[in-house]
């Protein structure tokens, strides 16, 4: 007996209104910075000849890479045929539209000619991988949301098993452009490597679960709506086991790296004397954005409580964007070696290491991205029924919650 | 006869028109292309390079950097980590013998050059007779070409600039590099602001000329004396050569 699940838009009274105009307020906030260093140039951040891309591409690229890992609650319903993950799965996909838009914005906004958008959907050097994310970003938003059509229309159904398909497919592909974007990059010594690209992905499973859960608890509890453990559960499981992949992906990239002797300036500036480099990378990203959430997922107390997972998913995030401004400000502070063997010096800053301040409007315009999405997210289960009436354990799986009661060990494994 | 062929001429003239209006709107196109090769000149039978002996250059002189900064306006604000630099003068140290170099490090304009391969708008490219530049038309200030440069040869403009010249079109927002000085090349001057510096200020340090031509000044020099690139591991055959390095 399968239960039919219910779903309904949120209410527009109350608190809602509150969250839309903080939200809204954010997003102004963002993009009066934006226009801020449009019109006095890039020399009022912290940015340099040095250092090219910073904060705004932190947040960018964080946003972009949760984008397609909020899509796995779906795809693990629509690929997998996992069905306690079905009613999830409209969410899902609206989440990871929403916050590729929000990473896009934030990522046009910081051009130095955002007005020349236009040029950019013109003119095309296919050879570029940006040219081809273009596509693979325009292309996941279209397949998303024709997925998400289907789940939504009664008649399309049948064909949204294609539909999650395809874009799972596609944020794969998706995903590793965005990894690529550094992996191809060969002058650079932290970066030049494939492994890259799925480091990228496993980071995607893990920061867009941590936002997906984030979102759905949230959600939940401010329109009093039952959440069940059954599924929470089963996704702070799954989210234990994408953070120990993606540890896994970083300790292969370095042991790879520390292998080869022409890197170990590099990695010693990121494993052992960078800085901020060296204190984000141990404390923030491994410390307390991967271990500590390991242990309170799995803590077999702990692990229950939901302010626990809702902290766990906190720092996951934080540790993320940590990792993220190691990789894309690490990887640029480290100077270019122009001439092995020598020491170098010149006015323009060759053979040493470049500093970066960020600037408060580069977090602004990167907060503003993040908000446009939580705004798109907010305005969607508003005016669309997307979220279930109620995940309570007995209308999600009741076979699952019964075997849950009697075995929470088994139900764990399952997820 | 003649009532016969008006059809002819009317369909002549339908197709003339047609003709017409789709040249119009394809010339836009046709006529960038244009300007980017036959307007200027540049042929494939040529390949504008550098060959710069560091034994002549002393470490104290930036002749070359004071006229490259001249020819294409490069004032600066003051602000070193933001403003633009086409040319700088690197100071090597070998760490083993101590032994010291100085030379001039500017574009090195690859045969294949990572900006170009990286650039998404197609801003950043190399003209047939090897000069690479970034076409500041379309440039969307993405910067992912000075991520991709191996040489740090990009400057990207972080703020206003007044009184541009005319022949080294600057703008906010966008990336700029040493051209090769394309303008006087264009016009015949056969020489770059740095290389005429260099000679009249300078040790004589820096030939520029055509690295196809056997008989051309550099040709002949690195035929006889061989020359290296920086970073030759990377295969992209820089126009930039060096001696003593």
């Amino acid at each position: 007996m399968k239960a039919k699940v219910q779903f309904l838009e949120v209410s527009g009274k109350g608190g809602y209104i509150g969250l839309l105009g903080g939200l809204a307020a954010l997003l102004v906030i963002g993009l009066l910075s934006a226009y801020y260093m449009e019109h006095h140039g890039h020399h009022v951040t912290g940015m340099t000849n040095q250092i090219v891309w910073g904060m705004p591409h932190v947040f960018a690229i964080f946003l972009i890479v949760a984008a397609s890992g909020a899509l796995n609650v779906a795809s693990i319903a629509s690929v997998f045929g996992k069905q306690v993950y079905k009613p999830l799965a409209p969410l899902s996909a609206l989440l990871s539209m929403a916050l590729l838009m929000g990473g896009l914005a934030v990522l046009v906004l910081d051009l130095g000619r955002p007005d020349r958008l236009i040029v950019a959907m013109t003119y095309y050097n296919f050879k570029s991988i940006f040219a081809w994310n273009i596509f693979l970003y325009t292309g996941f938003l279209g397949i998303v949301l024709v997925y998400l059509w289907f789940m939504l229309e009664k008649r399309m159904n049948r064909y949204s098993h294609y539909a999650g398909f395809t874009a799972f497919i596609w944020r794969l592909i998706l995903t590793t452009g965005t990894g690529s974007i550094f992996g191809f990059l060969v002058a650079r010594e932290a970066y030049n490597a494939a492994i890259l690209a799925p480091l990228f992905i496993v980071m995607s499973f893990s920061l867009g679960l941590a936002v997906f859960l984030l979102v759905l608890m949230a959600a939940y509890r401010w329109t009093e709506r039952p959440l069940g453990d059954l599924v929470m559960r089963r996704l702070k499981n799954l989210l234990g086991v994408f953070i120990g992949a993606v540890l896994y992906f970083v300790a292969v990239y370095h042991v790879t790296n520390l292998y080869a002797t022409r890197l170990h300036g590099a990695e010693a500036f990121i494993l052992l004397n960078g800085g901020i480099y060296t204190f984000l990378f141990w404390f923030v990203q491994i410390l307390i954005g991967s271990v500590l959430p390991l242990i309170l997922l799995f803590h077999p107390t702990l692990g229950r409580s939901r302010s626990i997972i809702g902290t766990a998913c906190v720092l996951v995030i934080l540790g993320g964007l940590a990792q993220l401004y190691v990789i894309i400000i690490g990887g640029q502070a480290w100077p270019l070696n122009l001439f092995p063997g020598y020491e170098i010096s010149s006015s323009f800053y060759d053979g040493v290491v470049a500093s970066y301040r960020p600037t408060l409007p580069e977090f602004l315009l990167g907060i503003g991205g993040a908000a446009l999405a939580m705004l798109i997210v907010a305005l969607g289960v508003r005016f669309l029924r997307l979220l279930p009436a109620s995940l309570a354990d007995e209308r999600v799986d009741p076979h699952a919650a019964k075997a849950a009661a009697a075995e929470p060990e088994a139900a764990a494994a399952q997820a | 006869m003649s009532n016969e062929s008006k059809p002819d001429l009317s369909r002549r003239q339908f197709l003339g028109g047609a003709a017409a209006v789709a040249g119009l709107a394809v010339a836009p196109g046709v006529f960038l292309v244009e300007s980017a090769s036959a307007a200027t000149g540049a042929s494939s039978k040529v390949r504008w390079g550098l060959l710069i002996d560091t034994n002549l250059c002393d470490s104290g002189c930036d002749a070359c950097v004071t006229a490259c900064n001249k020819e294409h306006g490069l004032n600066g604000h003051g602000r070193p980590a933001t403003d633009a630099q086409y040319i700088r003068k690197v100071d090597l140290k070998d760490r083993k013998t101590g032994a010291t170099r100085s030379l001039p490090v500017m574009c090195q304009h690859c045969e294949h050059p990572p900006c170009v391969d990286v650039c998404p708008t197609g801003a950043s490219m190399k003209r047939p007779d090897g000069i690479v530049l970034v076409d500041k038309h379309i440039c969307i200030g993405c910067r992912y070409c000075m991520m991709a440069c191996p040489y740090k040869a990009r400057s990207f403009v972080h703020e206003d600039l007044t009184d541009q010249l005319p022949h080294t079109p600057r703008g906010k927002g966008t990336v700029e590099s040493c051209n090769l000085c394309v303008h006087r090349i264009d016009r015949g001057d056969g020489t770059t602001a740095c290389v005429e510096a260099c000679n009249r200020d300078g040790g004589s340090a820096m030939v520029f000329g055509d690295l196809n031509d056997p008989n051309s000044e550099i040709s002949r020099r690195l035929a006889e004396f061989g020359s290296a690139a920086i970073r030759a591991d990377f295969k992209l055959n820089p126009g930039v050569r060096y001696r003593g390095i």
